[in-house]
């Protein structure tokens, strides 16, 4: 019963693991994995030298970190709010019109932010150009291209980011809120001292995993959002191993970038996880 | 007994209420001024609130007259179903024998699923596996590349754990082997962790566009969402704008109509689906 799934495993999971020589190899399609010469480390180091290298990991880390810094403390925000309001009507309506951007693809999210942002048409450039400003081409221009990326992410995830710092709400005594409000704790006090440490297990939890995965700064986002003019503040690791390696045929250079980062990655998870089996007691796995 | 609000939880009321109708507002807003351009009649300008008398459903009716359209439906709807069908049979017929517990090698092949789920060997290495199995311009590719996630499959697992051992112990006294207790026993108890999982699956289908364009190159065989990134960049605009300006939807309007219409399924089913999202959620937080 189990070896269909075993299959998948060895076939679509390690097989490639074991492709990846080709990052130590010159690969050439006609020679196939085996026949290609071997070079070492030759592609690494390629890599490390180039220009690439700086702007990849700066935009990368920028973009990663800029999203866990701006998307944590809204979904924070938002389950407080949740959990606090008494309108529970509200609150339902809330909670299921904010989740749903998550289930939107990012082309969708492309289209909206066309809508939104395209400097003829888009609801923003409308409203500057009313108040008599020059309208902004966000999507295209190097200044405006990183913040339009975490802000879109920010947009698209706090409702669903939310859910777990709602469970952890949830899970927290309610007789703790009763004695606070019979001491003649105020509602803010209550929020500060009881709802914000019950908390922090799980803010600790997912910060720790965000950065154990820092180097994913959302493939698939900016795969669909960027465009030529951006390339220099957009391209992170993995959109640069795609075109490197699909599009120009790089196999063995795109491969070893991608090892690279795979490798760190790999020792920032263990390392997250570890840290926050000990911090929490609970990890990811 | 209702004790009087002071001021300041009174305002702190206010202030929390202010908040969630801010989120609701800047989560609709986008959507809704989406919906009002796709709408939009020809040489209009856009707005947040069109007139009554000034709706025009020429956008609509340009794209569901064009055939691309239809057949890129047909391809979604394709890898749509048949993925949750193929991702779900593997992943309970993986999930339901690593939750046993007398498995010999359990461990080590849970550690042997756990070392994907940590490090892939990138893009090139799994891009060169489906070629060299000739998947390349296949469905097969795109539904069989990403069947399983390592996720869905821990969280299945966990659920399976979970399950009361006695019944199967019983079904084993009566006679029944693994495929019929997995059957007869297990799925039948399981419909809630399998309509969540699979809701997962279909709509990481349903907005699958990166290994299509990856795995794919008959233009034939593109998917909704391929077609629709193809019209917003203004790839192929001009395929879907006829002759007779005057009946036209202006460019903005067809893309934002292509929008609509493939958000439209997901709106139309996400009410009903969305609980089983948060369970899924919470499921998968839970750990052993």
């Amino acid at each position: 019963m189990l070896l269909p799934g075993l299959l998948y495993f060895l076939i679509f999971r390690y097989w490639p693991l074991w492709n990846a020589q080709i990052a130590f190899r010159d690969f050439q399609p006609t020679l196939g994995v085996w026949g290609s010469p071997w070079v070492g480390l030759q592609h690494f180091l390629e890599f490390f030298n180039s220009y690439y290298f700086g702007q990849l990991l700066t935009n990368t880390l920028v973009i990663s970190l800029a999203k866990i810094v701006l998307g944590i403390p809204p979904a924070i925000l938002l389950a407080i709010a949740l959990h606090e309001t008494s309108r529970r009507f509200l609150a339902r309506v809330v909670q299921t019109i904010s989740y749903l951007p998550h289930f939107l693809s990012w082309v969708i999210v492309y289209g909206i932010l066309l809508a939104m942002l395209s400097p003829s048409e888009g609801l923003v450039n409308s409203g500057l150009r009313a108040l008599g400003l020059e309208p902004v081409p966000f999507l295209t221009s190097t200044t405006t291209f990183q913040p339009v990326v975490v802000l879109s992410e920010v947009w698209k995830e706090t409702g669903w980011s939310a859910i777990l710092f709602l469970a952890a709400l949830l899970s927290i005594n309610p007789t703790l809120y009763e004695a606070a409000a019979i001491d003649g704790a105020s509602r803010w006090q209550q929020v500060r001292h009881i709802s914000l440490p019950g908390i922090m297990d799980v803010l600790v939890l997912v910060l720790l995993l965000k950065i154990g995965s820092i180097l994913d700064a959302g493939f698939h986002q900016i795969f669909v959002l960027y465009s030529l003019p951006v390339y220099s503040v957009g391209d992170i690791i993995d959109t640069w191993v795609y075109r490197q390696g699909i599009q120009n045929f790089q196999f063995s250079l795109a491969t070893a970038v991608g090892l690279f980062k795979g490798i760190i990655g790999l020792v920032l998870i263990v390392v997250a996880n570890r840290l926050a089996r000990r911090f929490v007691g609970t990890g990811l796995y | 007994m209702k004790k009087a609000m002071s001021r300041s939880d009174r305002l702190f009321e206010w202030g929390i209420d202010a908040f969630l109708i801010g989120v609701l507002v800047v989560t609709l807003v986008p959507m809704w001024y989406v919906a009002m351009v796709s709408l939009l009649p020809f040489g209009k300008s856009p707005s947040l609130f069109l007139p009554p008398w000034e709706w025009s459903f020429a956008s609509y009716a340009q794209l569901i007259f064009q055939p691309t359209i239809w057949q890129a439906t047909l391809n979604s709807l394709i890898l749509t179903f048949g993925g949750v069908a193929i991702s779900l049979t593997l992943t309970v017929m993986a999930a339901y024998p690593l939750s046993r517990r007398e498995l010999p090698g359990r461990g080590f092949i849970v550690g042997l699923i756990l070392f994907t789920f940590l490090f892939n060997a990138g893009l090139i290495p799994t891009f060169l596996v489906v070629k060299d199995l000739g998947l390349l311009n296949s469905y097969w590719a795109v539904l069989l590349n990403g069947a399983v996630s390592v996720y869905n499959l821990l969280v299945m697992k966990t659920f399976f754990q979970s399950l009361p051992e006695s019944l199967e112990e019983a079904a084993r006294i009566d006679g029944a082997n693994d495929w019929q207790i997995l059957r007869h026993v297990v799925l039948p108890l399981s419909r809630p962790i399998l309509l969540t999982i699979g809701l997962f699956y279909g709509v990481a289908n349903w907005n699958n566009f990166f290994e299509p364009i990856l795995f794919l190159s008959d233009r034939n065989l593109m998917p909704l969402p391929v077609v629709l990134r193809d019209i917003l960049t203004g790839l192929n605009v001009a395929e879907y704008v006829e002759g007779g300006a005057a009946q036209a939807a202006p460019a903005e309007a067809l893309k934002m109509a292509a929008v609509v219409l493939i958000t439209l399924p997901m709106l139309l089913v996400y009410p009903w689906i969305q609980r089983y999202f948060t369970k899924g959620v919470l499921l998968g937080s839970v750990k052993e």
